[in-house]
């Protein structure tokens, strides 16, 4: 059993065991400090191709291709990235791509910064509107199952799956040192 | 300038098992119009994302050839994508942007690169190990020769005339498209 503090900072590493389970070989994202762990331990695995992103759209033809050449792939994004892939979604649902997306919520509980709240309040809304089935992970002890879940019906159906990291899981940002 | 339907022709003789990433509109008419193959990937959408799916493949598979195949129009819309290809380095991924200088499917409005955005300086500062501009079609073999060659990733931007040519329509079920491209991926 981990303790509640050994919970809080090993999620990610719950999140990446699911990965290497399903075998996820490319890993796609614009960095996002509620990522940092799960970024490091996929760079660091020489199984998995890191992909850095200058837009979260571009990932979505990543796992697009990924697909076609025979392997997985994961997206990992910030609520506001979901935005930017709105129309670049289109194509998992066109072709039937699977896709796992594991979305770092903003503008939610404690924000500091006002200009996360109008993305962060449809990004749910959007991946629906957009095809995706969400779900949402509220504690750390949720994460493994729901995660774990995810992986397995995105790759099972061919099925756009988001499992969104509340803003209370991954910690408000501190904005002073 | 290059005439599109030639010059793609020529690109894609003796293709071998290169997988092909043709964008959408005019991209797509002119791979289908060189011969049908199960290895195209068309696309019918996802403006901007035919260099990224290009990469995913490339990546997934090192052991085959891949070109993607955007008009100007969708490389531009996708221009962080050299970048994002720049840095993963693959060796079998060339970018072949067939550039008109215009939105061919919504009325042939100039692009960017009729007002001399140039891709293959772009490519180059995204760390692409070769960019090359051509415009005559006595160019296109060395070209295609790039595509079954190695050396990291390419672009190469041909100027192609501004045309109205008739319309060559692939398949446009996406669900096909796809299965049809991985079984022949996966055939021995």
């Amino acid at each position: 059993m981990h303790t509640p503090t050994e919970l809080a900072t090993s999620w990610p590493d719950a999140i990446y065991a699911h990965f290497r389970r399903v075998g996820i070989r490319q890993v796609a994202y614009v960095p996002d400090a509620g990522h940092s762990r799960l970024i490091a331990l996929c760079q660091k695995d020489p199984q998995i191709t890191d992909v850095v992103l200058t837009t979260e759209e571009e990932g979505v033809g990543l796992v697009a291709g990924a697909a076609l050449g025979g392997q997985r792939a994961a997206l990992l994004m910030q609520s506001s990235g979901v935005g930017n892939c709105v129309n670049m979604f289109s194509l998992l649902r066109n072709c039937g791509f699977p896709c796992i997306a594991l979305v770092t919520m903003r503008g939610e509980f404690g924000e500091f910064n006002p200009w996360q709240l109008p993305m962060g309040a449809i990004t749910e809304d959007v991946l629906r509107l957009c095809g995706f089935l969400t779900y949402r992970v509220e504690s750390a002890d949720e994460v493994d199952e729901i995660v774990g879940a995810g992986c397995d019906m995105a790759f099972n159906g061919n099925l756009a799956i988001a499992v969104l990291l509340s803003q209370r899981l991954i910690g408000p940002k501190q904005w002073t040192r | 300038m290059l005439d599109r339907r030639e010059f793609v022709q020529q690109l894609l003789l003796d293709r071998g098992d290169l997988l092909v990433v043709p964008g959408l509109g005019s991209a797509t008419y002119d791979v289908a119009a060189a011969g049908d193959h199960p290895l195209n990937f068309y696309l019918w959408g996802a403006m901007g994302g035919t260099a990224m799916i290009a990469l995913g493949l490339a990546l997934a598979r090192p052991d085959r050839r891949v070109v993607a195949i955007p008009g100007d129009g969708d490389m531009l819309m996708g221009l962080g994508s050299l970048a994002t290809i720049g840095v993963k380095q693959p060796n079998n991924l060339v970018v072949v942007v067939l550039d008109n200088g215009r939105y061919g499917e919504t009325g042939m409005q100039a692009s960017h690169t009729d007002a001399g955005v140039d891709f293959a300086a772009t490519a180059l500062a995204c760390r692409f190990r070769q960019a090359l501009t051509i415009t005559r079609i006595e160019e296109a073999d060395a070209v295609r020769k790039l595509l079954h060659g190695g050396g990291g990733p390419t672009l190469v931007n041909a100027k192609i005339k501004p045309d109205d040519v008739p319309r060559v329509l692939p398949l446009r079920d996406g669900h096909a498209i796809k299965e049809r491209f991985i079984a022949a991926l996966n055939a021995a």
